[in-house]
C-alpha cells in the first residue's frame, strides 16, 4: 500500500473529525430542555396518524436496479477506455458492441413501461 | 509487524465483527447498515493488495448500488410489527457444526499450498494494472469473450429483474 | 526566488528534512501526510465559508435585491453570524429516532463531499494524492453521500422524511448514470483516470473536444447536488424540508454546508474535467498561477449553477426521471460511442478535432429532431379537443 492510499485513510478520519467539533461545541452551549411536544415527529403542525410507513412503489426498486446494471457496466468500460492507446480499433468495437447490448437493455426497459414514474 | 499487516489486523477485525453484527441484528435496517461497513472493509483490503481499481470499483458498485438496493427492499417492506425478528435459527447447532468443519477443512487445505506467503512479483512501474486490466479485458487472447458474455449476462439480469418486479398492469 | 516560485514545495521540503532528522521514517511520513490532509480539508471547509456568502449575494443580485449586508462589511459576516446561531440551537432528537444512524447521517454527508477534495489537482505538483482511479475514486465517494441521504430519511422516524429520502435517493441514482457515463470521455481522451494526467493531457480543453458531453455532465451533476431545477426534495411546498426534516441545530448545518461544497466541487470538477483545471499561461511555472486559474474557473462553473438555480423553475419528478433515463443515458452512451469511434480512428490525425466536433453536432441535431418527433406524437396522442364550430352572426 504506497502513500497515495494512506493519503486517503487519514483523511477519512480527519475528515470524520472536522464535522464533529461544531457538533459537540453545539451539545455544550445548546439549550437542552426536552419536552414531550417538540420530541413528537413533525407532520406540518398536526398530529401523526397511523405507523411510520411508506407504501411500497415498486417503481423505486426498478430504479434502483437499472442504476445497477449500467454501474456495473461503466464499471467494465472504465478500464478499457483507460487501456484505450493499447487497443486496435476492433477491440474499441467490442466495447462499443458491448455497450451497445446494454442499450438494447435500455431500450427494453423503456418499451416495457419500466423507466415511468407513475 | 509492519504497519501495513497491523492495518490488515484491524480491519479483519472490522470485518468480522460488521459481518459478525450483520447477521445477528434483529432491526434489519442496523443490519444493512453493517453489511455496509463489511463492504467498505473488503475496499479497505483490495487497498492493502494493491488493487485500487478494485477498491474503488467495490465502493461503487456495491456500497453505491447493492447495499442501496438492499436497504430500499429493507425499507420498503417492512413495517413495524415485524422489527424485531428471531435472531437465532433453531438449527444453529448443525450450522455451527458444519461451519467449523469446512473451517477446519480450508486452513488445512490452505496450509498444504507451499505458495501462500509468496509476494507476487512487482508488475513494474511502466505498466499501469488499470491499463493491463483493460487491454486483457478486449484482447481476443485475453478475456474478451468472458466480456461480452458478461454484457448479455447483465442484459438477461436486467430482463429478468424487470419481469419479475413489474408491476402487473393490464395489457403489458 | 524559488521559495516564492514553488512555495508548498519548498515548505514541505524543509518540514520532511525537518522530520527525518527527528523521527524514524515512517512517523515522519505519518506526519507529512496528516498536514497535507489537513491543508487540503480546511482548505475545503474554509471555501465553504465565502462561498456561503458569495452564492447569497449573487443569488439576491439575480432576484433584483442586495442580499446580506448588515452583517459586517458588505455581509461578509454572515456566515460566521448563522454558524454562531446554528450552534446555539437546541439540538431535538424526534422520540423514536435511531439514534446512530440519526447523529451519524450529517457527518457522513460532509465526510462524502470533503473526500473529493482530496484529489483535486491544485497546481502542478500540488494534489492531496494522486491516484491512477481518481475519477472512479470521486464517482464512489458520491455513493457515501447517498447513503447519508437514506440513514437520514429513515432514522427520522417520520414518513414525509422517508418519502422525501427515497424521492431523494431515486433523482440521485439516477442521475449518477449518465454523469459515469460522460465522465467515461474525459478518461478516454486523456487515456487514464489519474486527476494530475486529466489535466496535464488538456493542451486542448476538452470542452472543445466533447461539448455536450460536458453539458450532460454539468446537468447530472447540478441534479446529484439537489440544486434547481432538481431540488423538488427540499421545496418547501413538497415535503416540507424532505429527508432533513427533524434535523436542528449543527447538524443541520452540516447538511446545509455539504450541499453548499457539493455545488462548489461541481464548478472544480467541471473545470477540471473539462475547462482544463489549472492550465493557462505561466502556470508551469508558477503553480500559485493553476491554482488560481482553477479558482476562476470553478468559480464560473459555479456562477453557472447559481444562474440556472435562478432562472429555471422546479421540473415534476416524474418529468425529471423521463428526463434522465429517457434522454440524457441514450445521449451519453451514443456520445461515448462517437468518442471512442473517431478517437480510434482519426488518431493523431490532423482531423480529429474537426471530426469529433461535427460529430458532437451531428448527434445534437439528431437528438433534437428525434425529441421533438417524440413530443409531437405524445401530444398527438393525447385527445384533441373536437372543432367547434366558430360563432356566426345569425
Amino acid at each position: 500500500m504506497q502513500n497515495t492510499w494512506l493519503f486517503i485513510g487519514v483523511f477519512i478520519a480527519i475528515a470524520g473529525v472536522f464535522p464533529l467539533l461544531p457538533i459537540v461545541i453545539a451539545r455544550f452551549i445548546a439549550p437542552h430542555k426536552p419536552n414531550p411536544i417538540k420530541l413528537e415527529t413533525y407532520e406540518c403542525g398536526m398530529e401523526t396518524v397511523g405507523e411510520t410507513w411508506v407504501q411500497f412503489k415498486v417503481q423505486y426498486y426498478i430504479y434502483a436496479l437499472v442504476f445497477l446494471v449500467f454501474d456495473i457496466e461503466t464499471a467494465f468500460l472504465f478500464p478499457w477506455a483507460v487501456a484505450f492507446d493499447a487497443l486496435p480499433l476492433f477491440a474499441v468495437l467490442e466495447g462499443v458492441i458491448f455497450i451497445l447490448i446494454l442499450v438494447g437493455g435500455l431500450l427494453y426497459a423503456w418499451r416495457k413501461g419500466a423507466l415511468e414514474w407513475s | 509487524m509492519t504497519a501495513e499487516q497491523g492495518v490488515f489486523l484491524f480491519i479483519s477485525f472490522v470485518i468480522l465483527f460488521s459481518a459478525y453484527a450483520m447477521v445477528t441484528r434483529s432491526n434489519l435496517v442496523h443490519a444493512a447498515l453493517f453489511l455496509v461497513v463489511t463492504l467498505f472493509g473488503v475496499a479497505v483490503v483490495f487497498v492493502l493488495l494493491d488493487a485500487g481499481f478494485l477498491a474503488v470499483v467495490q465502493v461503487l458498485v456495491y456500497i453505491g448500488a447493492i447495499a442501496i438496493l438492499m436497504i430500499f427492499a429493507v425499507m420498503l417492506t417492512q413495517d413495524n410489527a415485524a422489527k424485531e425478528q428471531e435472531s437465532l435459527n433453531t438449527n444453529y447447532g448443525w450450522a455451527l457444526l458444519l461451519s467449523a468443519l469446512f473451517a477446519f477443512a480450508l486452513i488445512v487445505m490452505l496450509g498444504q499450498w507451499q505458495d501462500a506467503g509468496a509476494i507476487a512479483p512487482a508488475l513494474g512501474a511502466e505498466r499501469d494494472t488499470v491499463v493491463e486490466l483493460g487491454s486483457a479485458l478486449v484482447s481476443p487472447a485475453g478475456y474478451v469473450i468472458p466480456f461480452e458474455v458478461a454484457s448479455v449476462l447483465l442484459l438477461a439480469a436486467l430482463i429478468g429483474a424487470l419481469v419479475v418486479a413489474r408491476p402487473q398492469k393490464k395489457g403489458m | 526566488m524559488s521559495f516564492f516560485q514553488d512555495p508548498v514545495a519548498a515548505i514541505s521540503e524543509l518540514i520532511s528534512n525537518f522530520l527525518n532528522g527527528l523521527l524514524p521514517q515512517v512517523w515522519a511520513d505519518l506526519i507529512m501526510t496528516l498536514l497535507g490532509v489537513v491543508v487540503v480539508s480546511s482548505f475545503g471547509l474554509i471555501i465553504v465559508i465565502f462561498l456561503i456568502w458569495v452564492e447569497r449575494k449573487i443569488a439576491a443580485r439575480f432576484q433584483d435585491r442586495l442580499g446580506p449586508n448588515r452583517a459586517g462589511p458588505y455581509g461578509l459576516l454572515q456566515t460566521f453570524a448563522d454558524m454562531v446561531k446554528l450552534v446555539t440551537k437546541e439540538d431535538v432528537i424526534p422520540e423514536k429516532a435511531d439514534r446512530l444512524a440519526f447523529n451519524i447521517a450529517p457527518i457522513l454527508s460532509v465526510v462524502a463531499v470533503l473526500l473529493i477534495w482530496a484529489v483535486v489537482p491544485f497546481a502542478p505538483g500540488w494534489i492531496g494524492t494522486d491516484l491512477n482511479v481518481g475519477v472512479l475514486y470521486i464517482a464512489a465517494v458520491g455513493s457515501f453521500g447517498i447513503l447519508s441521504v437514506l440513514m437520514a430519511g429513515w432514522s427520522s422516524n417520520n414518513k414525509y422524511a422517508l418519502l422525501g429520502a427515497f424521492r431523494a435517493v431515486a433523482q440521485l441514482i439516477s442521475y449518477e448514470v449518465p454523469m459515469l457515463i460522460t465522465l467515461m470521455v474525459p478518461v478516454l481522451l486523456a487515456r487514464g483516470m489519474g486527476m494530475m494526467d486529466m489535466v496535464e493531457d488538456q493542451a486542448l480543453w476538452f470542452i472543445v473536444l466533447a461539448p455536450v458531453s460536458g453539458i450532460i455532465f454539468l446537468v447530472s451533476s447540478i441534479a446529484e447536488i439537489g440544486r434547481t431545477p432538481f431540488d423538488l426534495l427540499e421545496a418547501e411546498s413538497e415535503i416540507v424540508a424532505g429527508y432533513h426534516t427533524e434535523y436542528t441545530g449543527m447538524k443541520f448545518g452540516m447538511f446545509f454546508a455539504a450541499e453548499f461544497l457539493h455545488a462548489f466541487t461541481v464548478g472544480v470538477l467541471f473545470a477540471i474535467f473539462f475547462l482544463g483545471g489549472w492550465r493557462g499561461p505561466g502556470a508551469q511555472d508558477f503553480p500559485l498561477l493553476g491554482v488560481i486559474y482553477l479558482m476562476l474557473k470553478a468559480f464560473f462553473g459555479y456562477f453557472i449553477v447559481m444562474w440556472v438555480r435562478s432562472t429555471l423553475p422546479r421540473i415534476r419528478i416524474d418529468h425529471m426521471l423521463a428526463l434522465n433515463w429517457k434522454f440524457l443515458t441514450p445521449l451519453s452512451l451514443a456520445l461515448l460511442i462517437l468518442t471512442a469511434i473517431v478517437e480510434k480512428v482519426f488518431e493523431g490525425h490532423a482531423w480529429r478535432v474537426p471530426a469529433l466536433l461535427i460529430g458532437n453536432a451531428v448527434i445534437l441535431i439528431l437528438s433534437y429532431f428525434i425529441t421533438r418527433a417524440a413530443s409531437r406524437r405524445a401530444t398527438k396522442e393525447r385527445v384533441t379537443f373536437k372543432k367547434r364550430p366558430m360563432a356566426k352572426p345569425a
